[in-house]
């Protein structure tokens, strides 16, 4: 490889001064002083969660309290690190949503396991698991961080429900054969 | 190897493919022996065509032939005869094929009518797959991905059925996903003989239902469960349980009797949740008995024995296998074994080892039943001839042991050493038990592992690999399902040891290894080797044992020597 030789230029009188450098600095330094901030005083400040944001999987009721989850269990098939395990279960024939027939017995998530992936919700049939806005998760045990079917709800909350399926199906089966 | 045309072979044309096959075969199975899929609901192998679900639907022509001089009218374009094809589909199921039938299933007209079929179909089922227990292996839904239009046009109300009818204690229907195919009907009245099921109503009204006052309650119920190709029966006990596509398969052997009903175990992460005939068509068909769908509960059964006992406190395999090796010292030459005709083929023969080594009688106990003449046979022992075969016994099992008590009352025998059989069922009484030191070998508790000096826990059938003889003489294997119970040693393994400290030296303890002994030591096993064995099983000669009285009946693919003759 060719070495082409580079002469180096001698400073001129201002550089060496160094004051024009250093003026320079404090410009920049005072200039990020009257600067609007961009860093939050968190954890009392939070950061705003955009739409489409993948927190922490929950499972949500319609707004008629109904738990949506029919353990279908196609989140527990499509989850990449099989964070999720469901026990499927039958909903007793005396309860109100007794048409919807199947409810979890019980619906875990492992949080140490989960990739926030998001593929739990894009696959829910229901509608019924969401990525939500929480992002801070700790705990002191592993165990407090498999999340039980109680835990799931409780961060899940009731979302607004596009279609109500299993309401219009009741509502059919009581208005009776339509031929 | 092309295969020679016989006489009752007939050529068609299936999608340009020539291909010979059997007279009176309908176009979905000459479709299938050259690989294409006639997709079809109601046509089921081994029951009557009733072609109603009209999703079979192929285009058909014969060669052309002038009317007046029978002469072919050959085609100047291809120089080929010519195909006059017939300008409406027909349904595959329905046609046999004829001479020089040729069959398009993928043409556009072919085509057109699938989807028809599948959008009526479809325009009544309900959206119910996330809480449908057929969800993975429906028809339905399999179908209208591969021919099905995509989307629905139907924008109308849905019809409204009955969801949740019991048919009977272990089928549930539900009417809306049904297709009204009739397979469960037909196989009621052809196959069960209980001709309980029906349809009333018509049109859209139309429901599946079974005669007032007689539910569908016969031992082979849960069949029509797995025949629905959608998800409108479904089984009581599976139901809701797991879905399939979590499920593990895995080929096993209807213990429950003599016949030996092939069987898929499904079961995830070491739990069995259900069992299904396999397809044999030499020993079951496509069906087996409610009966042996249950009995994977055995496992975890509360009765289970999960621990190594001596003198009834719990103990450690190898101080419980020298316990073992005192007795057989102190008690040399009163020593009676009883075997037993649910031990896999390879167990009696390590049995075999093991009594020939104390020089100790073997006697097996008879399970007889009333058999269906179906598919659970009299004899409830599935290996009752595995057991003659390996010499074991020589002469078939007793219901009661009386050689046993007579010896035991005699001061003739001082252990027994009881291969998975209670004692007290086979006539012996708590006196009798009383008076030896038992050796115990099996999976559940009675009262004689409760009387036994030394407990060794084994494994079922769903935990272990083996074979079974039914009562054709054929060698069929079943391979483990699942892991052992915690505390449970191989049936094998534990034979070998015992075998080995009672004096025979280099007893093999894993299948490949048995099975070497075995087909040397046994005749008739030839050349076969576990792995070998097919899938179907392997029919051995059994003239040796024409001369025995078989208790069998005459059931589905069997009849005893004696009616035959």
């Amino acid at each position: 490889m060719a070495v082409i030789p580079v002469a180096r230029q001698p400073l001129t009188f201002a550089e060496r001064t160094y004051v024009p450098q250093i003026l320079g600095g404090l410009r920049t330094t005072f200039r990020h002083l009257v600067r609007k901030k961009t860093t939050l005083e968190y954890p009392e400040q939070r950061p705003a969660i955009p739409p489409g944001y993948r927190g922490v999987p929950t499972l949500v009721k319609d707004p008629n309290g109904r738990e949506k989850c029919v353990s279908c269990q196609l989140c527990e098939f499509v989850c990449p690190p099989k964070a999720i395990r469901i026990t499927p279960g039958g909903i007793p024939a005396e309860a109100p949503t007794a048409h919807v027939e199947k409810a979890p017995l019980a619906f875990e998530i492992n949080m140490l396991r989960c990739i926030y992936c998001g593929l739990c919700q894009e696959v829910c049939p229901e509608e019924a698991i969401f990525l939500q806005n929480q992002y801070s998760l700790s705990g002191y045990t592993r165990a407090e961080l498999v999340h039980d079917k109680q835990k799931l709800y409780e961060l899940g909350g009731t979302l607004p429900d596009q279609h109500f399926k299993w309401d219009r199906k009741k509502a059919a089966a009581g208005r009776g054969n339509a031929h | 190897m092309i295969p020679m045309p016989k006489p009752d072979l007939v050529t068609v044309n299936i999608d340009g493919r020539e291909i010979a096959v059997p007279k009176g075969t309908n176009v979905i199975e000459a479709a299938r022996l050259v690989n294409v899929d006639v997709p079809h609901y109601c046509y089921h192998p081994k029951l009557s065509v009733s072609g109603n679900c009209r999703m079979c639907l192929i285009e058909m022509g014969l060669p052309s032939v002038d009317p007046a001089t029978k002469a072919p009218i050959i085609d100047p374009a291809s120089g080929r005869q010519k195909i006059n094809w017939i300008p409406r589909p027909q349904i595959g199921c329905g046609t046999n094929v004829s001479p020089g039938l040729h069959i398009r299933t993928t043409s556009p007209m072919v085509k057109e009518a699938r989807e028809g079929v599948m959008e009526f179909l479809l325009i009544n089922h309900p959206l119910d797959c996330p809480i449908c227990d057929q969800a993975g292996e429906c028809k339905l839904q399999e179908q209208a991905t591969a021919y099905g239009r995509g989307y629905s046009r139907f924008v109308e109300q849905k019809n409204v059925k009955p969801k949740r009818t019991q048919l009977g204690p272990r089928v549930m229907l539900d009417d809306e996903r049904c297709i009204l195919c009739s397979r469960c009907i037909r196989f009621s009245k052809e196959i069960a003989k209980d001709d309980v099921l029906g349809f009333i109503d018509r049109g859209s009204y139309s429901t599946l239902t079974c005669y007032p006052g007689r539910p569908l309650a016969n031992n082979y119920s849960l069949n029509t469960v797995d025949i629905c190709p959608v998800g409108a029966l479904t089984s009581t006990d599976f139901r809701f349980k797991m879905r399939v596509w979590f499920l593990k398969q895995t080929n096993s052997i209807d213990l429950e009797s003599s016949v030996g009903a092939n069987t898929v175990v499904w079961s995830r992460e070491g739990v069995i949740y259900r069992i299904t005939p396999r397809r044999n068509d030499t020993v079951n068909d496509t069906w087996m008995a409610d009966s042996g769908r249950v009995l994977f509960k055995q496992v975890a059964a509360p009765d289970r024995l999960t621990a190594v006992q001596v003198n009834g406190g719990d103990s450690a395999l190898d101080h419980a296998i020298n316990a073992a090796h005192e007795l057989f010292k102190t008690s040399a030459g009163a020593i009676a074994v009883v075997g037993s005709g649910r031990s896999s083929v390879e167990e009696q023969f390590l049995t075999k080892q093991l009594a020939t080594a104390l020089k100790a009688s073997v006697q097996l106990v008879s399970r007889v039943g009333e058999g269906d003449q179906l598919l659970v046979s009299a004899d409830r022992n599935p290996n009752v001839r595995g057991a003659l075969v390996t010499g074991l016994i020589s002469t078939l099992p007793a219901r009661q042991l009386t050689d046993l008590t007579v010896a035991i009352d005699a001061g003739q025998v001082k252990t027994v050493i009881s291969v998975g059989e209670d004692l007290t069922a086979a006539g012996l009484t708590a006196a009798h038990l009383a008076k030896v030191a038992i050796v115990y070998l099996g999976t559940h508790a009675n009262a004689t592992s409760a009387a036994a000096k030394i407990v060794f826990p084994t494994q079922t059938v769903f935990e272990k690999s083996g074979t079974f003889v039914n009562q054709q003489f054929r060698l069929q294997k079943f391979s483990k399902a699942i892991p052992g119970v915690a505390g449970a040693t191989d049936d094998l393994c534990l034979l070998a040891k015992l075998a080995t400290v009672a004096g025979r030296s280099l007893v093999a303890g894993d299948l490949a290894n048995v099975w070497q002994a075995l087909a040397a030591a046994v005749p008739v096993f030839g050349q076969v080797t576990f792995a070998n064995i097919p899938e179907t099983g392997l029919l051995l000669d059994c003239t040796p044992f024409a001369v025995l009285p078989f208790v069998e009946g005459e059931t589905l693919h069997y009849k005893p020597a004696a009616a035959t003759a």
